[in-house]
């Protein structure tokens, strides 16, 4: 039987795979759309809230943190104080068999993908072959089926179990690339910049906004982390603070070999290359903790150089930063936007002031 | 020369009245040109060290255990001398990579295309022996000399303590100037010399399947094993030599002050991925192509039908091959990729899909309708397809750009990957083995030992590898010694996975000791009528030299059954 005849003859198959494919098309273009809407204005938001600060250059980006953030504003707080172990957000739970809980847009749109997208694909096409398995098994046994047919062809069915993988992989490809999309979104030109250094075997945190000053840090002992309450192995010395829910430029460098930034529950990984700076928006919705892992082999201390994460109101940030000797820029920010971090000699990237600077620094209270 | 002759012709005037003359044992096993021979030191080879390797694993499991440093002090007190904190790490480094490269290059491919393949190709295309006897002599010892210098390696000073802790990417600059001393110069030597014995055999098998086929046998005759042979060894010839540019020049970052992978030379750590991915990706599919050939042949034997729609799965192969060699960079995912980069490679990636269930939904349809036996190799041929998909299904999620941002470096590649391979490519490794092991040694295994052995297996190997899919969506790193308490309920199932796996591979061992010491003869065609390929037209063993009269292939036969068992002409 010729192709063309096969396809003749089952040409009713194709609406029902069109339908099939419909199932999967309609939600995903109308939720992808919903979430896609929901990002971006939260982005623009922000970014709009902020931009009459640059405008007219008298207010602190601190106002328009108090307006996005009524409750923060309330406090009065002068100093800084760390994020006590309540505010632990982002961390693996004993025994959890899934993702971490997401509080970024982009995590919640990868995680709403793989549940609603790759977690059905999976199963289904594992019980799928399960299935036929156990069926050939009970069916096509010796006993059963003493004598064996000589079929060796078909290729209307050829045809399907091509073609349909085909248009699965279709469906699962549309959500896939706006997720690459959206993890490619370019920071506002005014978005705080944080430069993320990675060395044998601790973090550097850098703020060029903020006085160019440096924060380094290192695991905390497990007696230490245990006594702070909070997860041995995880917890570090310094955290890496940032302000919450407005964009951040999180740019990623290293200073020995390759390390990588990771925050599983911001769906955030990126390696630090020496020699090379890899830049990402980040906008993290909830004030909190975050907890991190290198995740690219650096050598011995592989496992001992841990990400804690926090992000806190504007205003406490701030607070943060004159804490760490810093300043807030609000001016130099304006005048040169975005523009300082970028044209930093490579020399200062992978810079003196590392390992040098680490034991300067005070431990967090 | 004067000696080897003299020994091949002596023991030939010994047995001089049967035409199966054997040299003596030196000349044989460690001058043998005899493709049986050689596939035999193979997979002595392969076996020997996979214990080692999976010895090495053992370590590791028993390291993740509990939360903490358990036994890497000791491990390090026997390495370095000293068990100080950061030589236990490096120890730990050690390991991995010691795993990695033994596993890949000195367990799995010695077993699939040096055993298998030396042994099967030219009786299955009914050739007396490889195109280059010699050379694949060379390939061989080539790669044992390869294993001695990573051995060498593990016990030389890497940098921070004794052994190569760079793992089995040897990423730069840690593997430049990040690990100072003879242990990575050593590793990168067994690389070297790996590489150039699995061109070597890779040659040796295109000129073999291109130009020794039997009279009658055209390409889209040849069993399916074959087919996979010849596009693996494609994909080694085209592969390895990138491999081997790429860690020559991380040999000379390393000794001679160039700077390739050094950005404060103008070089480019990045480069250095782009070209090891660049051989590493097709060399994934070099690992299972093998088995997915193997599995055709046993599915189609035991069901006692031909194989469904063979041109489609000869050129699934073929299409598997060519698209694993353009989608590379998904292993750098989280490297800073150019966003259309990571666009393009998410969908080349996904593409490889379509050919791999082609294969999938090809076998199911081979057994749909035949009469299905389930003995020793088509146990090992079902827990395959199953397992396979499995990992074949984590392989999409982990395709996805996006999505990989989270379990890029996990615990969840780590399942992938040995769903893919620890459970893929080593299931039809004992699918192969046992059933070609009475060809090969002339005895019968114990068909309940070897269902023993099959399922202890797959009961283990899921216990240790499904629950490290959790452990990845929870974040947990690759290639941590130690983790936070939270990780620890799913690292200790995972171990207990690896004790019923090891107590699994007693029944291997016991019964390889019950076939050679209690094990009934084999017959010539021991699975029946199933099995239609030549080798079962020869004896088992097959004669020292098999094919002095070439069988010629009739031309009503489907491609699948060449040649009926009684059609062939062989030696004796």
């Amino acid at each position: 039987m010729k192709f063309g005849d096969i396809a003749r003859k089952r040409l009713h198959i194709l609406p029902l795979i069109a339908a099939f494919l419909a199932l999967f098309a309609v939600p995903q273009t109308a939720l992808a759309a919903a979430a896609q809407g929901a990002g971006t204005s939260a982005v623009a938001s922000v970014a709009d809230a902020q931009s009459p600060n640059v405008a007219d250059d008298t207010a602190a980006p601190a106002a328009a943190a108090e307006g996005s953030t009524p409750a923060a504003a309330t406090s009065e707080t002068p100093g800084y104080t760390p994020l006590g172990p309540e505010m632990i957000k982002g961390q693996p739970e004993p025994g959890g068999i899934g993702f971490q809980p997401q509080y970024s847009d982009n995590g919640q749109w990868a995680l709403w993908m793989h549940n609603a997208f790759l977690l059905p694909m999976m199963v289904g096409v594992s019980l799928l072959v399960l299935v036929l398995l156990l069926w050939v098994i009970a069916r096509y046994n010796r006993r059963a089926h003493p004598v064996p047919s000589k079929t060796s062809h078909n290729t209307a069915i050829e045809v399907i179990w091509t073609v349909v993988p085909v248009l699965i992989l279709v469906a699962i490809a549309v959500p896939s690339i706006s997720l690459l999309a959206r993890q490619y979104e370019s920071p506002p030109e005014d978005a705080l910049t944080v430069k993320v250094t990675g060395y044998q075997w601790y973090w550097g945190y850098t703020y060029p906004d903020n006085g160019g000053f440096e924060v380094i840090s290192n695991m905390l002992p497990e007696e230490e982390a245990l006594a702070r309450g909070e997860p041995p192995q995880l917890a570090a010395d310094n955290r890496i603070v940032v302000p919450v829910g407005e964009p951040l430029r999180i740019q990623v460098t290293a200073a020995d070999v390759i390390h990588s930034f990771a925050v599983p529950s911001l769906w955030f990984k990126i390696d630090a290359v020496p020699g090379r700076i890899n830049e990402r928006l980040l906008t993290i919705k909830e004030p909190g903790i975050y907890y991190g892992q290198c995740s690219e082999l650096c050598g011995a201390r592989h496992a001992y150089m841990p990400i804690a994460l926090e992000a806190v109101p504007r205003e406490q940030f701030e607070a943060w930063v004159l804490s760490k000797g810093g300043t807030l820029g609000a001016a130099e920010a304006a005048a040169e936007p975005a523009a300082a971090p970028l044209q930093e000699p490579e020399s200062s990237v992978e810079g003196a002031p590392g390992a040098g600077a680490a034991p300067a620094t005070a431990p967090a209270a | 020369m004067a000696t080897t002759a003299d020994t091949f012709q002596a023991h030939a005037e010994e047995h001089h009245h049967d035409a199966d003359h054997k040299p003596g044992f030196f000349a044989r096993w460690f001058m043998s040109t005899n493709h049986k021979d050689i596939g035999t030191l193979y997979l002595i080879f392969s076996i020997f060290a996979g214990v080692i390797g999976g010895a090495i694993s053992g370590l590791m499991r028993l390291e993740l255990e509990q939360p903490g440093i358990q036994i890497l002090g000791q491990v390090s007190m026997w390495l370095n001398g000293s068990a100080d904190f950061d030589q236990m790490l490096h120890t730990w480094n050690v390991l991995i990579t010691a795993h990695g490269l033994i596993m890949v290059f000195f367990v799995v491919m010695p077993a699939t295309m040096g055993g298998f393949a030396n042994w099967f190709v030219p009786l299955m295309i009914g050739a007396p022996d490889m195109a280059f006897p010699r050379m694949n002599n060379v390939a061989f010892w080539l790669t044992a000399a390869a294993f001695v210098s990573l051995l060498f390696s593990t016990v030389s000073p890497g940098g921070t303590g004794t052994g190569a802790g760079i793992g089995w990417t040897a990423y730069a600059p840690l593997a430049t100037s990040g690990s100072v001393g003879s242990a990575v110069d050593f590793a990168i030597f067994a690389l070297h010399l790996a590489g150039a014995a699995s061109i070597m055999s890779s040659i040796n098998f295109i000129t073999t399947i291109f130009n020794m086929r039997a009279p009658g046998m055209t390409l889209h005759k040849m069993p399916l094993f074959v087919w996979s042979v010849l596009v693996t060894a494609f994909l080694l010839v085209l592969a390895l030599p990138v491999l081997a540019a790429a860690i020559t020049m991380l040999l000379t970052d390393r000794n001679f002050g160039t700077t390739f992978f050094d950005a404060s030379g103008g070089g480019d750590p990045i480069l250095y991925q782009h070209l090891f991915w660049f051989f590493g990706h097709p060399e994934v599919y070099i690992m299972i192509l093998p088995g997915f050939g193997m599995i055709s042949q046993i599915v189609a034997t035991f069901s006692r039908k031909p194989v469904f729609g063979y041109l489609g799965m000869a050129y699934a192969m073929v299409a598997i091959g060519v698209v694993g060699f353009i989608v590379w960079a998904h292993h750098m995912f989280t490297v800073g990729l150019d966003v259309n980069t990571k666009m393009y490679f998410t969908a080349a990636t996904m593409v490889i899909a379509v050919p791999t269930g082609i294969k999938i939904f090809s076998w199911i349809a081979t057994m749909w309708g035949g009469s299905m036996e389930f003995k020793s190799p088509m146990v090992w041929a079902l827990g395959f397809i199953f397992l396979f998909t499995v990992g074949g299904v984590t392989g999409v999620v982990l395709a996805n750009g996006g999505v990989d941002d989270n379990l890029h470096d996990t615990y969840y590649v780590v399942a992938h990957f040995h769903y893919v391979l620890s459970l893929g490519a080593v299931f039809s490794l004992f699918a192969g083995f046992y059933y070609w092991f009475p060809k090969m040694s002339g005895r019968m295994h114990s068909e309940l030992l070897s269902h023993l052995h099959f399922w202890t297996f797959f009961i283990g190997v899921n216990v240790i590898f499904f629950p490290q899919h959790f452990l990845g969506m929870q974040g947990m790193p690759r290639r941590y010694p130690d983790y936070t308490p939270a990780y620890q309920y799913w690292n200790e199932i995972s171990t207990y996975g690896y004790y019923i796996m090891a107590a699994s591979m007693l029944f291997f061992f016991a019964n390889m000791l019950y076939a050679f010491l209690a094990g009934k003869k084999a017959p010539a065609n021991y699975w029946g009528e199933g099995a239609t390929t030549l080798e079962w037209s020869l004896p088992s063993p097959p004669p020292y030299h098999q094919f002095e009269t070439l069988p010629v292939i009739e031309d009503h036969h489907s491609h699948h059954d060449a040649i009926g068992p009684k059609g062939a002409a062989s030696a004796h």
